[in-house]
């Protein structure tokens, strides 16, 4: 009896507990980004003689903080619009390089015994722990000595490797879920193991291809550590990431300037991360951390 | 009466029809899945594998960005490099704030993302929109999500500032972000708290607990349901059930998000430098070794201080794993 007059306490006790802290947790994740765009349609005088009025979208609205950082250099602004460029650029070449090299390896783990299988695994594992700043320092010093440094392509290749282990993890999985009796159909149709790949099991698998190509364009646009040591001496080459980054440490530069920046930066990844969320659950847990 | 069943072959997965000039088939299997994996293998040695060797030979080489054209790998070799950096006095202190930031920063994503899984778990209207802005923080560019914070701590005219001196009757503005040591007034005494160290602490837990959140409610989804009720009606209260069947059956969730989570905030650097630039007692070793790079030109120093940390992780984790041995082994 005593168990059921403690719950009879515990369990309205938790749930109103429970809705205080989602409330709360619930305002810690949104306010931020509330207050990255109020500030991003306000003009700075309007920020600094009322920091607490910008909160609501009443009074004048700008779209000079927008209009600053996308217009050119030479028309006074901060020219984020190259920036976009090579940021799509790198993490449209980052996503072909993943997917070219891990659907056929993840094809081979999921499908033939071959020697080198468990040290692959092995190599996954390792990557997906390994400290990335003890990658850094050999990759930089390489870069610097073959004059590489400030060119995407290399950028692109050091990403993909990032992201490998984790993009053929998915499709591993994804692969073990296509029955094999369908390519053997295929086989006796009269089709090669490559046209079976190309013409049976890529087109099963568009879900996971589209899913592994999400997550790694994202880890490609929101990169900072690569792009800071191999790209920040040729300001052309900036991703969007870097080009705020240098413009925070610009002290003319005002809050409304930053998080405007900072909304043209996170648009694009929030986008495409709700429209195609529940195929990617599964990447997700794994990481979108590395990088 | 024994019933024979016909001897089919073994169709081996991915089979191609029949024998290719003379080899078996899984002969065949070996060698595509040995080129098909080539190329992942290929990229993973050279940019991973030999990159991680060879900063091991530097850490033991003197060698700036300078002189790095004469390095080889015949040497000379010393001790020099790993002498300069445990010298070093900020030495010392960086591996303590790292340890205090990947410990808290653990802890407190662990925690969060618990809570808010267990709290999820009745459905309610908006249940879905909840999940999603909480997934927010997890998904944004840390560059972005670091300068929100940076302009909502602002002393100015920030907004955590503004409510504090407007609403909360704070004496004065707090410089959240560039203030090593401030002091709390709590009941009539002045206490000592690592301003900045607790902001970054605060926004790694912030950033990180919709990892350890998207991990348990994959897990609690798979909770067999029977159980709880069944100790419902035995009578089990709210903080029973928790602790006697829903924490067991998340134990190795938990396990693997600490090990995961230390190992990622160990070793993290763009947080921290995006948020304070290392500075104001947040100078963890990631960034030691990126200032030893960049700042000193020292590739030798800055191998041999990301060695450390490698070996002080790796220490780390065999001891995680001793401990995980021991308590399952345990009653």
């Amino acid at each position: 009896m005593s168990r059921l007059r403690s719950d009879a306490f515990q369990e309205p006790f938790f749930r109103y507990a429970g809705r205080l802290f989602l409330a709360v947790l619930f305002l810690a994740c949104i306010v931020p980004f509330y207050y990255m765009v109020m500030l991003a349609i306000h003009n700075n005088q309007d920020v600094v003689l009322h920091p607490m009025g910008v909160l609501l979208p009443v009074g004048r609205l700008a779209l000079a903080p927008f209009r600053t950082v996308l217009s050119g250099k030479s028309a006074g602004g901060q020219g984020f619009v190259p920036f976009i460029e090579n940021s799509l650029f790198l993490a449209a070449l980052t996503v072909a390089g993943t997917i070219i090299i891990a659907v056929p390896g993840a094809y081979a783990l999921a499908r033939y015994a071959f020697p080198g299988r468990r040290l692959m695994s092995g190599a996954f594992l390792v990557v997906y722990l390994f400290p990335t700043i003890l990658l850094a320092i050999p990759l930089f010093v390489f870069f610097t000595r073959a004059h590489l440094l400030g060119s995407l392509p290399p950028v692109a290749i050091v990403y993909v490797a990032q992201t490998l282990p984790v993009a053929a993890y998915m499709l591993r999985e994804y692969f073990d879920s296509v029955p094999v009796s369908v390519e053997e159909a295929a086989h006796i149709d009269g089709c090669s193991r490559w046209q079976t790949i190309r013409r049976v099991t890529l087109p099963l698998s568009i879900p996971a291809l589209v899913s592994v190509g999400v997550y790694v364009f994202m880890i490609a646009w929101n990169e900072y550590l690569f792009a800071l040591l191999f790209l920040v001496a040729n300001p052309g080459h900036w991703t969007v990431s870097l080009g705020l980054a240098e413009l925070s440490s610009d002290i003319t530069v005002s809050p409304p300037v930053l998080m405007a920046g900072s909304v043209i930066l996170t648009l694009p990844v929030i986008l495409l991360f709700f429209a195609v969320e529940r195929f990617l659950r599964g990447g997700l847990t794994l990481g979108a951390e590395k990088g | 009466m024994a019933v024979r069943t016909p001897v089919r072959p073994r169709i081996s997965r991915g089979r191609t029809p029949g024998i290719i000039r003379g080899r078996t088939l899984r002969a065949t299997d070996a060698r595509w899945g040995l080129a098909m994996s080539m190329p992942t293998l290929l990229i993973l040695l050279v940019i991973v594998v030999i990159p991680v060797a060879w900063t091991v030979l530097l850490a033991f080489q003197r060698v700036t960005l300078l002189n790095i054209r004469s390095a080889g790998i015949q040497g000379p070799y010393s001790l020099a490099n790993v002498e300069q950096v445990i010298r070093d006095p900020g030495f010392v202190s960086g591996v303590l704030v790292t340890l205090a930031y990947s410990v808290f920063g653990t802890a407190g994503s662990i925690v969060i993302g618990l809570a808010a899984a267990l709290a999820l778990r009745k459905r309610f209207r908006g249940r879905f929109l909840v999940r999603g802005v909480m997934l927010l923080p997890y998904v944004t560019p840390v560059v972005a999500a670091a300068y929100v914070w940076q302009v909502m701590l602002n002393p100015t005219l920030g907004l955590v500032n503004q409510v504090g001196v407007n609403w909360l009757g704070w004496k004065h503005a707090v410089p959240f972000l560039s203030e090593q040591t401030g002091h709390l007034p709590l009941t009539g005494n002045s206490v000592s708290v690592p301003t900045a160290l607790i902001m970054v602490i605060l926004f790694d837990t912030w950033r990180y607990f919709p990892f350890a959140f998207l991990f348990f409610s994959a897990r609690m989804q798979a909770l067999a349901p029977e159980l709880e009720e069944a100790a419902m009606v035995d009578g089990a209260s709210t903080v029973a059930r928790f602790r006697y069947i829903i924490y067991p059956q998340l134990r190795n969730v938990i396990l693997l998000l600490v090990l995961l989570r230390f190992i990622w905030t160990f070793n993290k650097f763009d947080d921290v430098y995006l948020l304070t630039g290392g500075g104001a007692g947040t100078q963890v070793v990631s960034i030691r070794v990126y200032q030893f790079l960049t700042a000193y030109s020292n590739v030798g120093a800055s191998s041999a201080e990301a060695l450390l940390l490698a070996v002080l992780l790796g220490v780390f984790a065999v001891l995680f794993s001793l401990f995980q041995r021991r308590t399952q082994a345990g009653p």
